[in-house]
């Protein structure tokens, strides 16, 4: 049976893919670093932590999906990285950072989306809700030890009935996958909410273009400046004429 | 009750036996019991009425019926008189025997029982003269009152299950899927999807077999559309899901509703169990070679079921949780199977375009949203309770014409429309039409039909903050947007409301607002800021009211309130002092009293007993 081939374009780039494949599984395969929390090669999509959102669509007429959940479509047109998802980002990152500091990959991502600013009274919850560990359990361990309870601000992660699981076998492949265990760096702000941001990078070009100019990983880096002191869009270095 | 029909002949001769059998009988009296009437004492109402109907001897002459909800819940409870159009409201036991004695005996009519004209003070006693009945356009309410729920013969006087009749007989599937997508049908759901295309793309997909879902998990604060049909007219409800299934060929069908609807859940499932006891549901419906059968779910109380994804899991005995739609339920739904779901008034309404034509149909209605659509309006309006207009009403005609205007003089502030994830529009947009498009436009839904009103002492931070906290509570969580953004705007709106609000984080509400709309996966999550985001945009006066001046413009928020006695009113009567409960009233008797605002808990109790309206709120205007 051949597999059908759809066409789609990823930042104006016209790609092709197998059927069935997500717009994240694309944008990895030709190089686009979509940024994601809860999604890891092996388990399933679950589409949780709304990172690794895009928007699809003519212009005009675009909305916003996540990309680890949504399948590509003949005729699709991708943007990963405009100006409307790195906002929606930042905000996202803002939330997880505020909510889970202590998080290192949450820091990092924070970090490395030029989040610099944390709005929100902090809180120090020690999960995500991201589903990686009951994905982990079922899908990779064939355990199902663990599951998603209660609903909304009481929803939390437990075993049955909250009794010590016959079926764990104490594996321990929940916490290798959890991104809230790894605790940050314990460097000279880690009391802080948020990371003095030894990754700092800020895309300017996106706030000129509309779009990030670049998104192969690692991003160029050349545009990286502190604050205040952006290249005018003119002497872009990522764009000259 | 009839027996098994097996062909549309003997469909069509039932329903002639029946009306020939019911000629004789003169006078129907009717008892609405649906939830507004039953909770005024419509129960006590028919028994009364039932005991004093074989007291009196009167069965010969009279036919009695309990029916589902008439719509006019302010004149709870409410008894119908047949043929005549009489309508009583606010009707007690002890008024049982003198409207027997008088209107059925001597067919006068009682004053007092009857609708008072609001403009000229005259007795209004017909339905169709009362001005909430007159300016509606009931195509499916108006059967509630003719039917009794629990009598399947009822509904085939009224031509009950001929358009499933007719659809077997004279339509093969694809003609009935043309008609339907002909007649403009929109899903009543909220979203408005048409209906005629998802039946045709459930139709083409080639998976097997196919379901019929009716989502009747109703969760809308204020909201009660599904409930009046489906307590009220459950036979309609089940004859456009057997239409449906006989379009897209479905064989099993479900019909998922709260169980917070105990009546519903009863009266579809006796009407269930009757449609196939007559044949109209299982093998060889009418004699005919198609086959299709229901079953009832009951929902387990989760808002976020009311979502079809989340539904369909739910219904496969799952956590109800939503799942990213591609694919969508026409294509991959219950068991991975192409299902079609279809709100209570979409099913309703099917089988009223196969009888009437699509043409009709779409003679009804504006532009792009076509026949009508029932509305449940509450809050501060005159005339509550469910109500049917063509689609394109003005919001003026439906608050002032059919709602009768705000109660006590006040000024009507807006609207709330669409349920918890609806939005609030101000009273500049009183001439909007109802319709999709144009309520998506002011940035709100229609959702299923809530129609809250709102008038000068409601204030819409605290509004905002209410529906903000739903939602927060009925996000199913797994999105980290709808989960976390909607906690987090829950708290911004505590501060503004309890006074420690700041400019800034009117900004960070309304930049956050915009991202729990856009990156969450569903319905209730990408609607889940609207509350926030249309009162921000129309009231955003108050906000700054809140933050800036420290004062509730409306008198609502009780931090930034405080109660007052004028002096100059207060004569001392001691009133006041002797209901507070929380002894902050000083004053000897005849001497004017002091509140101290310290011990106040601002519960309102004096502000109600004070003969001299002496005692106001006040809110600003230094500490």
């Amino acid at each position: 049976m051949s597999v059908k081939t759809i066409s789609l374009t990823l930042n104006g780039l016209p790609v092709e893919v197998y059927e069935g494949t997500t717009i994240l599984e694309a944008a990895k395969l030709y190089g686009i670093n979509i940024p994601t929390l809860c999604s890891v090669e092996g388990l399933s999509s679950y589409g949780a932590c709304r990172l690794c959102i895009v928007e699809i669509g003519p212009p005009g007429k675009t909305k916003v999906v996540s990309s680890c959940t949504y399948p590509c479509e003949e005729g699709m047109q991708v943007r990963t990285h405009s100006a409307r998802i790195i906002k929606a980002r930042k905000m996202i990152l803002e939330l997880m950072v505020c909510s889970t500091p202590a998080s290192k990959v949450v820091q990092d991502l924070a970090s490395a989306h030029g989040v610099t600013t944390a709005r929100f009274r902090r809180e120090n919850e020690d999960c995500l809700l991201c589903g990686l560990c009951v994905r982990m359990c079922e899908e990779q361990m064939m355990a199902r030890a663990i599951g998603f309870v209660g609903r909304g601000p009481d929803r939390r992660i437990t075993t049955a009935f909250d009794e010590l699981s016959d079926i764990c076998r104490h594996c321990g492949g929940c916490m290798y996958i959890c991104p809230a265990c790894q605790l940050r760096c314990q460097g000279p702000s880690a009391e802080t909410t948020i990371c003095s941001g030894c990754l700092n990078f800020s895309p300017s070009c996106a706030e000129v273009y509309d779009d990030q100019q670049c998104w192969m990983p690692p991003e160029c880096g050349t545009c990286v400046r502190p604050e205040g002191d952006y290249l005018p869009a003119t002497g872009h270095i990522c764009r000259e004429e | 009750m009839t027996g098994r029909i097996s062909s549309p002949d003997e469909l069509k001769q039932a329903r002639t036996s029946l009306e020939q059998a019911r000629e004789s009988a003169r006078d129907i009296i009717t008892v609405c019991t649906g939830p507004g009437c039953v909770a005024s004492g419509a129960g006590e109402v028919a028994d009364a009425f039932r005991a004093q109907i074989k007291e009196q001897g009167l069965e010969d002459r009279v036919t009695f019926r309990c029916t589902g909800c008439h719509g006019f819940c302010a004149l709870a409870p409410v008894v119908t008189i047949d043929p005549a159009g009489i309508c009583y409201g606010g009707v007690k036991p002890a008024d049982v025997p003198t409207i027997l004695e008088r209107t059925v005996g001597a067919g006068e009519i009682i004053d007092r029982l009857v609708y008072t004209h609001p403009d000229t003070g005259q007795p209004v006693p017909y339905e169709k003269d009362i001005p909430f009945y007159k300016h509606q356009d009931r195509l499916l309410l108006e059967e509630n009152r003719r039917i009794d729920p629990e009598s399947i013969d009822d509904f085939f006087v009224l031509g009950g299950y001929e358009a499933l009749a007719r659809v077997l007989t004279d339509m093969d599937p694809e003609a009935v899927v043309q008609e339907i997508l002909d007649s403009g049908l929109r899903g009543r759901g909220g979203a408005g999807f048409p209906t005629g295309r998802k039946w045709s793309i459930c139709r083409q997909n080639p998976g097997e077999p196919k379901y019929i879902v009716c989502n009747a998990d109703e969760g809308d604060p204020g909201a009660f559309m599904d409930r009046g049909i489906l307590e009220g007219n459950p036979h309609r409800v089940i004859e456009g899901m057997c239409i449906g299934a006989y379009a897209i060929g479905a064989s099993e069908g479900f019909v998922y509703v709260r169980h917070e609807y105990p009546i519903a859940v009863r009266n579809i499932t006796r009407a269930v169990e009757q449609a196939r006891e007559a044949g109209l549901l299982g093998e060889g419906i009418l004699g005919s070679g198609f086959a299709f059968d229901l079953k009832v779910v009951m929902g387990a109380g989760a808002f976020v079921c009311g979502e079809e994804t989340a539904l369909i899991a739910s219904l496969e005995g799952r956590t109800g949780e939503p799942k990213q739609r591609p694919p969508f339920p026409a294509q991959s739904g219950y068991r991975n199977k192409p299902t079609v779901i279809n709100n209570v008034e979409t099913w309703a309404s099917v089988p009223h375009i196969i009888t009437r034509g699509a043409g009709w149909f779409s003679s009804i209605g504006s532009e792009g949203s076509k026949g009508t659509k029932i509305f449940s309006l509450v809050g501060k309006v005159e005339n509550t309770g469910l109500v049917e207009v063509p689609m394109g009403t003005t919001i003026r005609q439906l608050v002032y014409d059919i709602g009768g205007g705000i109660p006590n003089g006040k000024e009507f502030k807006g609207i709330q429309t669409g349920g918890p994830a609806g939005g609030c529009l101000p009273a500049e947009l009183m001439d909007l039409p109802i319709d999709f498009e144009a309520l998506a436009e002011a940035g709100t839904i229609m959702g299923s039909g809530g129609m809250i009103v709102m008038d000068e002492s409601t204030c819409m931070v605290d509004i905002a903050r209410y529906f903000t906290r739903f939602l927060e509570q009925e996000s199913c969580g797994k999105c980290y947007s709808c989960r976390k953004g909607t906690q987090r705007m829950r708290e911004i709106l505590d501060d503004i409301c309890e006074g420690r609000g700041t400019l800034e984080q009117l900004e960070l509400l309304e930049e956050l607002g915009h991202t729990v709309n856009e990156a969450s996966m569903c319905g209730l999550g990408q609607n889940a800021a609207n509350p926030v985001l249309s009162t921000l945009r129309y009231f955003r006066d108050e906000y700054e009211a809140h933050i800036t001046e420290r004062r509730c413009p409306a008198g609502v928020c009780t931090t930034l309130i405080r109660y007052q006695i004028q002096e100059s009113l207060c004569d001392g009567c001691h009133a006041c002092f002797k209901v507070c409960p929380a002894d902050a009233i000083s004053g000897e008797k005849d001497a004017v009293h002091v509140i101290d605002p310290d011990v106040c808990i601002k519960c309102g109790a004096c502000l109600e007993v004070c003969p001299q309206g002496a005692i106001s709120v006040v809110s600003g205007g230094g500490e």
